[in-house]
């Protein structure tokens, strides 16, 4: 046995005295512990966050729904304010130099002189002063500056104003000579709740139909999935357009931009009741399902506690994704002068200035309106498309 | 294939009876009817309509009867082609309607075939050229097409070419066609015109097609068996087309099911803008004066259309995979 012992040791052998630790290919970095401990939603969280355009279009819809809050100061101008002497007024440029020198932000005046010819306005700028902006002013010292905060309490205040008594028409004005910049800033406010509120009317119902109709199957289920054919097989804007024919035109604006967002919504349901709908019927069989009935958790609890989260991600995804229809819907409906009425302002309402073809072509800043519909509809798909695929970061 | 056909016809009937319902339903909704608001309306002038003509109204077309009755004196009218009266315009919906159906016919089968033709080629480009150049300008023109609602495009393609080539592209033929019965100089007039209000109604469904196919081909090229056939020496055209790009047309066919409404409806608002003689902007003004039947009919009619070309996807598919039409004769 000593031979061994001695031949071996013949041999270099090189122990490492650094403690050693057995179960250091087990043991998790710091981060690996972080990314494998996350909940699902962070997951969601750190996938989203690697699709760009999805981060930049969510940030931009943040910031446009905050204006919607404070809209009065972004306007320049009080929305229903008329310069009457400025009708038709095409948009004014934002200059940075006067006589080749740099005197910051400004435009210049216009001359209006009547064309009896066209018999329409004719404005030239007057390019001898220049009208230097200003930015958070307080004075009431030009046309149409005092508005009332939500109706409520009056206030000076604007983000950026024209010089004293001059104007500034950023985007032109309209037929009344109200100024459209402002005006398609109002329209932000309605146009964007339509949306909101439509998509929640659908939500719920879809949820709620949805949910029981893939829960308890039978004849609930091929009563809803008729139902739902049926409204699938109507092409969406006619039934919308013979459904707001039908409000009674003695109905106030209020009730009447009410009545536009329930129809929205309540023709939307279907296509999120069946996502809702299929993936109940895969779950339902889960072990997880059957042990939390066999406890006797009842329906209601089963598929809000046990069911809804595993897929709530991918319903969030498409109502995002559903969004824009309802935009889209009030707008084109608004256009055909069937949706909201004045004094209600929305983007489809100014649009309808642009129906009349004659004006589009005499006053090509009437169709401005349309530029914000395409920007937040399109950050709603970037946005929808980028929450789709972090819905399921397992993947 | 015909035990098929004739399961998907006897499904329809349901669905058309439960959608005339829902017609009759939405034109009974505005409070009042026609001859009330007529009633009123000549009152506000200081005339009054004659007894005897309100009397004959009041018969002929059953008002003041129960609701229900109304309905199936209405649903057994069109069921004989009897599409009601049209009080606005004193005749026969029938003979307002006129070829206006035809027209949207027309219109709505010339945008599927454009969609078709223009989606798929693009389509299967982009998904073979993932993250080329080429795919990333189609992938944002798509997006721009998707967001843009297809009224604002005709209003603003109507602007360029007035400002541009100084030429009206609204109306769907030559002036001295309209009101004319139906000829071969027409027909080709038709033609003519047509192209504008079918690209303006086919670009988002068109961009959507061309994002669907996109995504399905993808799916499919990604999987082994195309790995198997390109590493056994299939060309890449080859493996391309004979396995992957079946697998996608699927979906690709059923989607018809999907667009149909979206180009129904897009049709109405574009046809509106443009001034097309369809039968949309003959609905705003029904829907507007509360001529019921009228509306009724244009609403029974494009929800017809919209059921009808479900169906022939529905054939189409089923012809396209057997595992379908075979799956329903197996369900009898």
């Amino acid at each position: 046995m000593s031979d061994v012992s001695q031949g071996a040791s013949d041999l270099k052998h090189y122990v490492n005295d650094r403690p050693f630790d057995p179960y250091a290919a087990v043991t998790l970095s710091p981060e690996q512990e972080k990314y494998y401990l996350a909940s699902q939603w962070v997951l969601m969280w750190m996938k989203f966050k690697r699709h760009r355009l999805a981060v930049i279009s969510g940030l931009y819809l943040l910031l446009v729904y905050l204006s919607v809050v404070v809209s009065e100061v972004l306007a320049p101008y009080s929305f229903s304010h008329r310069h009457t002497d400025y009708l038709y007024a095409p948009p004014q440029e934002v200059r940075f130099f006067h006589n080749d020198e740099f005197i910051g932000p400004f435009v210049y005046d216009y001359d209006v002189s009547l064309n009896m010819e066209e018999l329409r306005w004719d404005y030239t700028e007057n390019t001898a002063e220049p009208k230097k902006l200003r930015f958070f002013c307080t004075s009431n010292d030009y046309a149409g500056s005092t508005y009332e905060f939500w109706g409520v309490w009056e206030s000076n205040f604007h983000l950026v104003c024209p010089a004293k008594d001059s104007q500034f028409f950023f985007l032109g004005t309209d037929r009344l000579g109200r100024d459209i910049q402002s005006r398609i800033i109002q329209g932000a406010r309605i146009s964007l709740t339509v949306g909101m509120i439509g998509i929640i009317i659908s939500f719920t119902l879809g949820l709620v139909i949805g949910g029981m109709a893939g829960y308890y199957g039978g004849w609930i289920d091929s009563i809803v999935q008729r139902v739902i054919e049926v409204i699938r097989s109507f092409p969406a804007l006619p039934l919308w357009m013979a459904l707001s024919a039908a409000m009674p035109v003695t109905w106030s604006p209020i009730l009447v931009f009410i009545g536009i967002t329930v129809i929205l919504g309540l023709l939307d349901w279907p296509g999120l009741a069946r996502a809702v709908r299929s993936k109940l019927l895969a779950l339902r069989e889960e072990d997880f399902a059957v042990a939390a009935q066999l406890m006797g958790a009842k329906p209601a609890r089963i598929i809000g506690r046990h069911l809804m989260p595993s897929f709530m991600s991918h319903l969030i995804a498409s109502a995002t994704l559903a969004i824009p229809s309802m935009i889209l819907g009030e707008t084109a409906l608004s256009f055909l002068g069937l949706g909201l009425r004045p004094p209600i302002t929305s983007w489809g309402v100014l649009l309808n200035e642009a129906q009349n073809f004659s004006a589009v072509a005499l006053y090509p800043w009437l169709l401005w309106p349309a530029v914000p519909v395409i920007m937040v509809v399109l950050a709603f798909q970037f946005l929808g498309d980028g929450l789709r695929d972090a819905a399921d970061p397992y993947k | 294939m015909l035990g098929y056909l004739a399961h998907r016809l006897l499904v329809m009937i349901p669905t058309l009876l439960v959608i005339s319902v829902f017609v009759f339903v939405i034109i009974q909704l505005p409070p009042g009817d026609y001859l009330t608001t007529l009633v009123t309306e000549l009152q506000a002038q200081g005339e009054t309509m004659s007894q005897e003509r309100l009397e004959y109204y009041r018969k002929e077309f059953g008002f003041g009867e129960p609701v229900v009755k109304q309905y199936f004196v209405w649903l057994f009218g069109l069921l004989q082609g009897n599409l009601g009266y049209s009080f606005e315009h004193e005749l026969p919906v029938a003979d307002v309607v006129g070829d206006r159906a035809l027209l949207t016919v027309i219109v709505s089968l010339g945008t599927i075939i454009f969609v078709y033709v223009v989606s798929f080629p693009i389509g299967v480009y982009s998904a073979v050229r993932q993250y080329s150049p080429g795919d990333y300008a189609l992938t944002f023109v798509g997006f721009i097409g998707l967001a843009t609602p297809n009224f604002l495009l005709a209003l603003v393609l109507m602007y360029l070419a007035n400002e541009y080539f100084g030429t009206s592209i609204g109306g769907l033929m030559d002036d001295q066609f309209k009101d004319q019965p139906m000829s071969w100089a027409k027909m080709v007039s038709i033609l003519e015109h047509l192209w504008v209000p079918v690209i303006v109604i086919g670009t988002s469904g068109t961009a959507g097609m061309i994002r669907r196919l996109r995504a399905n081909l993808l799916d499919e090229l990604h999987k082994q068996y195309v790995v198997t056939a390109r590493a056994k020496g299939v060309p890449a055209g080859k493996a391309l087309i004979k396995y992957p790009l079946r697998m996608a047309l699927n979906p690709f066919i059923a989607d018809i099911g999907n667009i149909l409404p979206e180009i129904i409806s897009g049709s109405a608002i574009v046809s509106i803008v443009l001034s097309l003689e369809t039968t949309g902007p003959m609905l705003l003004r029904a829907l507007q004066s509360q001529d019921m039947y009228l509306a009724g009919s244009f609403l029974m009619f494009l929800a017809l259309l919209t059921v009808l070309g479900t169906l022939i996807s529905d054939l189409a598919l089923a012809a396209l995979d057997p595992r379908i039409r075979l799956g329903a004769d197996l369900a009898k």
